[in-house]
């Protein structure tokens, strides 16, 4: 099987390429075609990791271009690592598939989103299955391309098509460094492929100083897409596409990309120690600073935003201290978590048409199923066992801990803290306590099983994926959790989780604590956090000086550059113009100064003739 | 050799005189035809030169000067016939012999 896995992403490319051709004539049963298409890719992509499980592997190329004595492969490789998250992405995406087609009913473009989404999986997927940078890279920047058109579907409103243009713009800045760091592997090792690379670094090959770097530049790839600081100011604005598009673009899988970069190219960050430093402590900074910002967020939405940006930085610590099989199990259990979570924050939103906590409130009554299935998505989230973020997160903490980095195993667990706390204050604010606005509760209906089924099928993994923790650790390479240190470290994670649920609880359960006596209390804080750390006004400050910096080179280009060529082409009109005046017209006066040059001529010829 | 006659010098003071009126006039003269005159009088400047050239330098050949002197008349004598013919074209189109007015060339 894992021969015919290219079936795999071609099933997605068949269904854009259907809803875009036939779409408009089926109406919204055009969703059936990328429905049925993902459910095969999914079937498909489960019997790959079955028998990639079994011991198989697979891998295809095929000549793309030659450049002299240089050729250019294309192809595909599915190993343990790849087949795992083919399996991973292609059940999120399915069930996403299954609910756009509730939650998208009635949309003035809901063919049109079919598509992108359709596109969307074909470029995820081939990036997974790619066995060489170039391949990558496009499909990379198919899903920055299909994000930015999703964010921006509704483009009606402003806002929108400028947050849609915000995270096209910062991810783009990523991008450049990994275009960088391909160039640079490519011009260091004469190849594109993976393996090539890979084995050329293994060997010690390239020096010291040139592995930093790459490794750096493609890290900078891996910040702008997987949202991490300083370049994550566009993924709390993506939430302003539909809320399927967050959960699987902008949560579950895009996001994770960046990732799964530093994960495939991980044999480089291990030469590049100084690099995999900087991993850790982006990814440290990253899970802390969104954290805080997610505790004073009030729209359900951006709170999850930010907790998938605070859970994007634990994979990337995992990553930056060794733990590559830690990091890989938080993006495969987060992705179904979050999934789950953004699924079930769109059928609250689908049912009391806001995404402000502070007028939700009471909604477990009327939407029993998807308040239970938040629930058990917040709870994993939070780390709680026995769903499948305890073990991930876990793992995680344990790699940490067994790293020589003290001071970031408890920027970690705070971090973990927080994550119960803001996840406990959202499911509060949402479902419990009494409603704060009649209007809002009178009119919430839960949603069609369309869209409740999918939720359903997603607290599967979300509860038991978990328990595969040390087997999908050992199945994709890597170590396993060291047994003897887990213990302190599982206790001291379950202890932070349950005194962030029950802080938060005090506040908005109990009301132990007036939540306006604690803003007013911590006030600086507070506005520091509501005003996210100001990454945003550093993010226009650096674009202001970029565009100051394009204002000066292109008045330097007007007036120098131009002015030079500007300035010989008028020298040229000036003297045409006064030589215009010599050719009156009149045959006489040319023949005088014919006869004037004739004398002339002879004059000089005499006088030269003499001296010579 | 000793030259019988009339010394070389004063045939070129003919011809520079000649040579010098014809363009004089091939560059004042406003009328077509009187400049077509202008360029006859070059031309025979020139043909002086030609023989009385042909004569002092007492060349083996005595004819070559003035076989020049005869082609170049009958050149010019076509050449004045084309011309007259652009002289009487232009007088009918344009109702005009002044060479003044005809500045199509202007750039």
């Amino acid at each position: 099987m894992p021969q015919h896995a290219w079936i795999i992403p071609a099933l997605p490319l068949a269904s854009y390429a259907l809803t875009v051709f036939v779409g408009r004539r089926l109406g919204e049963r055009a969703a059936y075609i990328g429905i049925a298409a993902l459910g095969l890719a999914t079937v498909l992509a489960f019997w790959t990791l079955a028998a990639v499980g079994g011991g198989a592997s697979a891998a295809m190329s095929v000549p793309w271009l030659r450049l002299g004595d240089w050729e250019i492969r294309m192809g595909f490789q599915v190993g343990r690592l790849e087949a795992a998250v083919l399996a991973m992405v292609t059940l999120v995406s399915w069930m996403i598939f299954i609910f756009s087609k509730g939650y998208m009913h009635g949309d003035a473009r809901f063919n049109r989103f079919y598509a992108h989404l359709s596109l969307f999986v074909t470029g995820m997927l081939t990036l997974v299955m790619a066995d060489n940078f170039l391949l990558f890279f496009v499909a990379w920047e198919i899903m920055g391309l299909c994000s930015y058109l999703l964010i921006g579907h509704w483009f009606e409103e402003v806002e929108n098509a400028r947050a849609a243009f915000k995270a096209f713009l910062v991810t783009r800045l990523g991008d450049v460094g990994l275009l960088l760091g391909i160039w640079t592997l490519a011009a260091a090792t004469g190849s594109l492929r993976f393996a090539d690379i890979l084995e050329k670094v293994e060997a010690g090959e390239l020096s010291g100083s040139l592995v930093t770097v790459a490794a750096l530049l493609l890290f900078m790839g891996a910040v702008g897409k997987s949202a991490q600081v300083p370049l994550h100011i566009w993924l709390p604005d993506a939430m302003a596409g539909p809320t399927p598009v967050s959960a699987l673009i902008h949560a579950a899988t895009m996001v994770a990309a960046g990732v799964f970069l530093v994960g495939r190219t991980y044999p480089l960050f291990e030469a590049a120690p100084a690099a995999l430093a900087t991993v850790a402590y982006i990814g440290a900074v990253t899970a802390l600073v969104a954290a805080l910002i997610a505790t004073v967020q009030t729209d359900i939405k951006k709170t999850l935003a930010y907790s998938t940006m605070s859970q994007l930085g634990y994979m990337m610590l995992a990553m930056g201290v060794g733990g590559f099989a830690a990091g890989l199990f938080h993006l495969e259990a987060h992705a179904f978590f979050k999934a789950l979570l953004f699924l079930a924050a769109g059928s609250v939103i689908h049912a009391v048409h806001t995404q402000d906590m502070h007028r939700m409130g009471g909604l477990i009554g009327p939407l029993r199923l998807t308040g239970l299935t938040f629930l058990a998505g917040a709870l994993a989230l939070a780390g709680i066992p026995p769903f499948a973020g305890f073990f991930s997160k876990d793992a995680v903490l344990v790699a940490v801990h067994a790293s020589p980095y003290r001071a970031l195993f408890w920027v970690a667990l705070f971090t973990a803290f927080l994550t119960a706390y803001y996840m406990t204050r959202a499911a509060a604010l949402t479902f419990f306590g009494r409603p704060r606005e009649r209007e809002v509760i009178e009119h919430a209906h839960e949603s069609p099983p369309v869209m409740t089924a999918p939720l359903l099928v997603l607290v599967v993994p979300t509860a038991l994926f978990g328990f595969l923790g040390p087997w999908f650790q050992a199945f994709v390479g890597g170590h396993e959790a060291h047994g003897a240190e887990a213990a302190p470290v599982q206790a001291l994670a379950i202890g932070a989780a349950v005194a962030g649920i029950l802080v938060a609880w005090a506040i908005y359960g109990f009301r132990a604590l007036d939540r306006r006596t604690a803003i007013r209390l911590l006030k600086p804080l507070y506005v520091l956090f509501k005003e996210k750390f100001f990454f945003d006004h550093l993010g226009l400050a650096v674009a202001r000086l970029g565009m100051l910096l394009s204002l000066a080179v292109g008045a330097f280009d007007r007036l120098v550059v131009d002015g030079l060529v500007n300035g010989v082409a008028w020298l040229v009109l000036l003297i045409g113009r006064g030589a215009r005046a010599l050719t009156a017209g009149s045959a006489q006066a040319y023949a005088l100064v014919m006869l004037a040059g004739v004398v002339i001529g002879l004059f000089i010829y005499q006088v030269l003739g003499r001296v010579g | 050799m000793p030259e019988a006659g009339v010394p070389v010098g004063y045939f070129f003071a003919v011809s520079t005189l000649l040579f010098s009126l014809g363009v004089f006039g091939a560059l004042r003269r406003t009328n077509p035809v009187a400049i077509l005159m202008s360029i006859e009088l070059m031309l025979n400047a020139v043909n002086i030169n030609f023989v009385a050239f042909s004569r002092h330098l007492g060349a083996a050949d005595p004819v070559r000067g003035p076989m020049f002197a005869i082609f170049v008349i009958t050149v010019a004598a076509a050449e004045v016939s084309l011309g007259l013919a652009i002289v009487l074209a232009l007088l009918r189109r344009r109702r005009s012999a002044d060479v003044n007015e005809f500045d199509a060339l202007k750039g």
